[in-house]
């Protein structure tokens, strides 16, 4: 039956299109209908993107036996068994694989498709029904085509749909189609109005090129198209030198990562046998036992970095708070819901290579997890210095995105996954919400000339909270449910090992609380400190914030934990349907701990309430700053963001700069200049040899010889035509007789 | 059954013509000439047909190729002496000698 799983490529070729005619027609359009023409892109993208989820939820319901799933895993893998017993074999080892047998799995490939029919429906009956996350071999459905050939390998290029392709192409078209909508207004008037809708475009297409790549090499192009969006995005009002700086150190520092990205490809590459780039043979190798567990290591730690600077990791967070230059909608889509949480995609999709290479089941300490870690730490401890409302929700982002690589560095998996699922619609609605403030405040994001907006803008007013109490982990908004699935894992993951982290996390959940509690106690209560009557933001900015903000209450209960109780329809649903099952690690599915959500709720509460008694009722150490050395040390430290730019900038880049420039002039004037001089000598003393020697006596020689020999052949042969037929034909006979002697005497 | 005198009949008549075509001024002389030549070698080949075909008189093969060769010859001479024709047209002259316009 042909489905759009096997289609889906359609989804990023509409929004390409739609780039296509933005940036052709655009301008000839008119503002009008250059948006109409994203809004309707993505909205089709949507609804594709939803009949995509739906069937997968279909497939997973309903799994493919005998003869389709062994395809199935032949596609996935992108080789052809040829014998019967290799598929059988492929389907147990499959199967085997995720640790349960498949009623299907003994049912013989070649047997009668009533068979396998008879059989699929009973595991369905079963599967369908079964709370627990353990559930039967659903494969990828991956479709491709041969991109090119280098010898006997065939480089492919094609989709792969599975339960986290289908998450994030719903994330991005949700998100997406919102900003597009919200872009119209704020966006009202700009100089760059089609330019800005076109790079949405492209960003769309090549986010959602990005999450259904079927091997790493398109992950890779699409990687890059997503950074270059990023850039041109960021730098959008260029004139303003601040911006296009930004622009320029996010695109250079997401460069030093993507050094370290196409490393790690190509050790994945060369590990896994160096014959396809395909993510899931890739995970397969590492899985198998044989893998080369240094080379995955190695692999796993260089495509690390790629996920560092891309998702906002330390040390290569800093171009995420700069980014904030461009506009805000975009700072919403791409720089807070979809384009940084690509490392952390990458980590999910290629999760065996991290999961082995790093030892995740095995070890209590690794570099992802410690980097995770410390990232939420450090981006939260950043947030409190901020005074700009975009820089806090930046500094939130970087350390919610540790949040979701430390839970994929602790073995949950699903959580982490369903924290970039939650995090992205309450985060896209908090950016929204301070473009929606900003908008009625004359432009500025200064916080320090807000406040008091509660009564101007009911409606930012009332989703800002609720986005920030489902930041902050309030039960039982969204950010409450994946919070607690990682501090669980972070508990219980591989046999309690990882209590590091959990700290980490405790810790964070406070600081979370406390400094989105201060952003919204400084910009909503208290009197209006800027200029001018602030005035609600119109239906076209609020529609989207208001949809975000249900998104943000509802998505929650999506992976309701079996903790519970609740109807088996209900729970752990998006563990169920998003978690692979092929290729994949058998991870730990840490339970619900109420004593650690009861923890994290209070620290949550502890923190909004200490920000409110610090900030609006103006309670606790005031002023400490000014008078203690030490605090005054430690926010002059935060304020200067660790002094990491000051490190990048003026101790690394500076004293490079100048020993490498005189080294390069040094090496210019001796060294480079001296090989020329040299060379041109030595050519000029060639070119002379070469002029006398050969030129004059041998080329000349040969031309004038040829024509004197010709000339004097020529003389000579001229006497014997005499134009006389008769002589002629004497000489022929004289031929003729001659041969006929040596055909008589001699032969 | 010998063969010999249509042999030195057919030689005889081959030099004639040969010496005809290579001295005579004449061009009307040397088409002559030329079937003097072809002549000779009708001569031989009706003789050759003859001798190897004499158990078998009802094979032509050798006779039959003597009337191609007639046709043949008879079609050359018509085209040589429309050329002769034209030559005398344009020069007033069938001397060989005369027709010498590929002089090197």
């Amino acid at each position: 039956m042909p489905t759009l799983l096997d289609k889906v490529w359609i989804i990023p070729a509409v929004m390409a299109a739609s780039f296509l005619l933005i940036l052709f027609l655009g301008k000839r359009l008119g503002t009008k209908a250059t948006a109409g023409i994203g809004i309707a892109a993505v909205s089709l993208c949507l609804v594709f993107s939803v009949i995509t989820a739906g069937q997968w939820i279909n497939r997973v319901n309903h799994p493919p036996t005998g003869e389709a799933l062994a395809s199935d895993i032949r596609q996935a893998n992108g080789l052809t068994p040829q014998t019967p017993e290799e598929i059988e074999s492929e389907i147990n080892s499959a199967t085997k694989d995720s640790g349960e047998t498949v009623g299907a799995g003994d049912a013989q490939p070649s047997s009668e498709s009533q068979a396998a029919t008879e059989s699929g429906a009973a595991t369905t009956s079963e599967g369908g029904h079964s709370s627990e996350g353990s559930h039967e071999t659903v494969p990828p459905v991956v479709r491709t085509v041969t991109w090119f050939e280098i010898g006997p390998i065939h480089f492919e290029a094609g989709t792969l749909v599975d339960g986290l392709t289908a998450m994030m192409l719903v994330t991005v078209s949700i998100i997406s189609l919102l900003v597009h909508i919200y872009s119209t207004e704020y966006l009202r008037g700009d100089v760059r109005y089609t330019h800005y809708y076109a790079f949405l475009s492209l960003f769309t297409a090549s986010m959602l090129f990005y999450v259904m790549s079927s091997n790493t090499l398109q992950m890779l192009v699409g990687w890059e198209l997503v950074g270059l969006c990023s850039f041109g995005l960021i730098g959008h009002w260029w004139e303003d030198k601040k911006n296009s700086d930004a622009a320029l150190k996010a695109f250079l520092t997401n460069r030093v990562g993507d050094m370290g990205l196409i490393i790690g490809v190509t050790i994945t590459f060369f590990a896994a046998g160096a014959t396809s780039f395909n993510v899931l043979h890739i995970n397969e190798y590492a899985l198998s036992p044989g893998a080369n567990t240094t080379l995955l290591l190695v692999g796993a730690l260089c495509l690390f970095g790629g996920v560092t600077s891309k998702s906002g990791q330390f040390p290569l967070h800093t171009w995420l708070p700069d980014a904030m230059a461009g506009p805000t909608p975009v700072s919403a889509l791409i720089h807070a819901a979809t384009m940084v949480v690509a490392g952390v995609y990458l980590i999910a999709r290629l999760y065996a290579v991290f999961f082995e290479g790093l030892g995740i089941g095995s070890s209590s300490l690794h570099y992802v997890a410690f980097i995770g870690g410390f990232t939420t730490i450090m981006g939260g401890a950043l947030a409190f210095a901020q005074t700009d409302l975009k820089k806090v929700l930046a500094y939130s982002t970087i350390s919610q995105l540790g949040y979701m690589v430390m839970a994929l560095g602790v073995g949950a998996w699903t959580a982490g996954v369903f924290h970039l699922f939650t995090h992205a619609f309450f985060k896209a609605c908090l950016f929204l919400g301070a473009g929606s403030v900003s908008h009625a405040c004359h432009h500025t994001f200064d916080m320090r000339e807000m406040g008091g907006l509660r009564k101007h803008m009911k409606s930012t007013h009332i989703t800002f909270l609720i986005a920030t109490l489902a930041l902050a982990g309030i039960a039982p908004l969204a950010g409450f449910w994946s919070k607690d699935e990682i501090l669980a894992g972070a508990q219980q993951g591989q046999e309690h090992a990882y209590t590091l982290m959990l700290v980490f996390g405790l810790i964070t959940a406070f600081m979370t609380a406390a400094y989105m509690g201060r952003a919204y106690w400084m910009t909503f209560w208290g009197e209006y400190r800027g200029h001018g009557t602030p005035h609600e933001s119109p239906k076209v900015i609020t529609i989207p914030l208001w949809i975000l903000a249900i998104c943000a209450v509802l998505f929650g209960f999506l992976n309701l934990p079996a903790f519970f109780n609740a109807p088996s329809w209900a729970t752990t649903r998006f563990e169920h349907f998003v978690e692979p099952t092929f290729a994949f690690p058998a991870v730990e599915h840490p339970e619900f701990t109420p004593w650690l959500a009861v923890v994290s709720t209070i620290l949550a509460v502890a923190g909004l309430a200490a920000a409110y008694l610090y900030y609006e009722r103006n309670k606790g150490p005031h002023g400490l700053t000014q008078r203690n050395r030490l605090a005054k040390g430690g926010y002059t430290f935060l304020e200067n963001k660790y002094y990491l730019d000051t490190l990048y900038t003026d101790i690394i880049a500076a004293d490079t700069k100048g020993p490498l420039a005189r080294a390069a002039y040094w090496f210019n004037q001796n060294v480079l200049d001296g090989i020329i001089d040299g060379a041109s000598a030595v050519t000029k003393k060639v070119s002379g040899v070469v002029y006398h020697g050969v030129d004059q006596m041998v080329v000349d020689g040969v031309v004038n010889g040829t024509g004197l020999v010709s000339e004097e052949s020529g003389q000579f042969l001229r006497r014997m035509q005499t134009g006389k037929v008769q002589q002629y034909a004497a000489i022929l006979f004289a031929g003729v007789v001659v041969l006929a002697g040596v055909l008589v005497f001699v032969v | 059954m010998l063969i010999n005198q249509f042999l030195f009949l057919g030689a005889i008549l081959f030099c004639i013509g040969v010496y005809g075509v290579l001295v005579r001024r004449n061009l009307v002389l040397v088409l002559m000439s030329i079937e003097l030549i072809l002549n000779a070698v009708n001569i031989n080949l009706v003789a050759f047909g003859a001798m190897w075909h004499a158990t078998d008189p009802a094979n032509l093969s050798g006779q039959v190729f003597a009337l191609f060769v007639i046709a043949v010859a008879a079609a050359e001479v018509g085209v040589g002496l429309a050329l002769v024709l034209m030559i005398f047209r344009n020069r007033q002259s069938i001397d060989a000698d005369d027709v010498d316009l590929l002089k090197g």
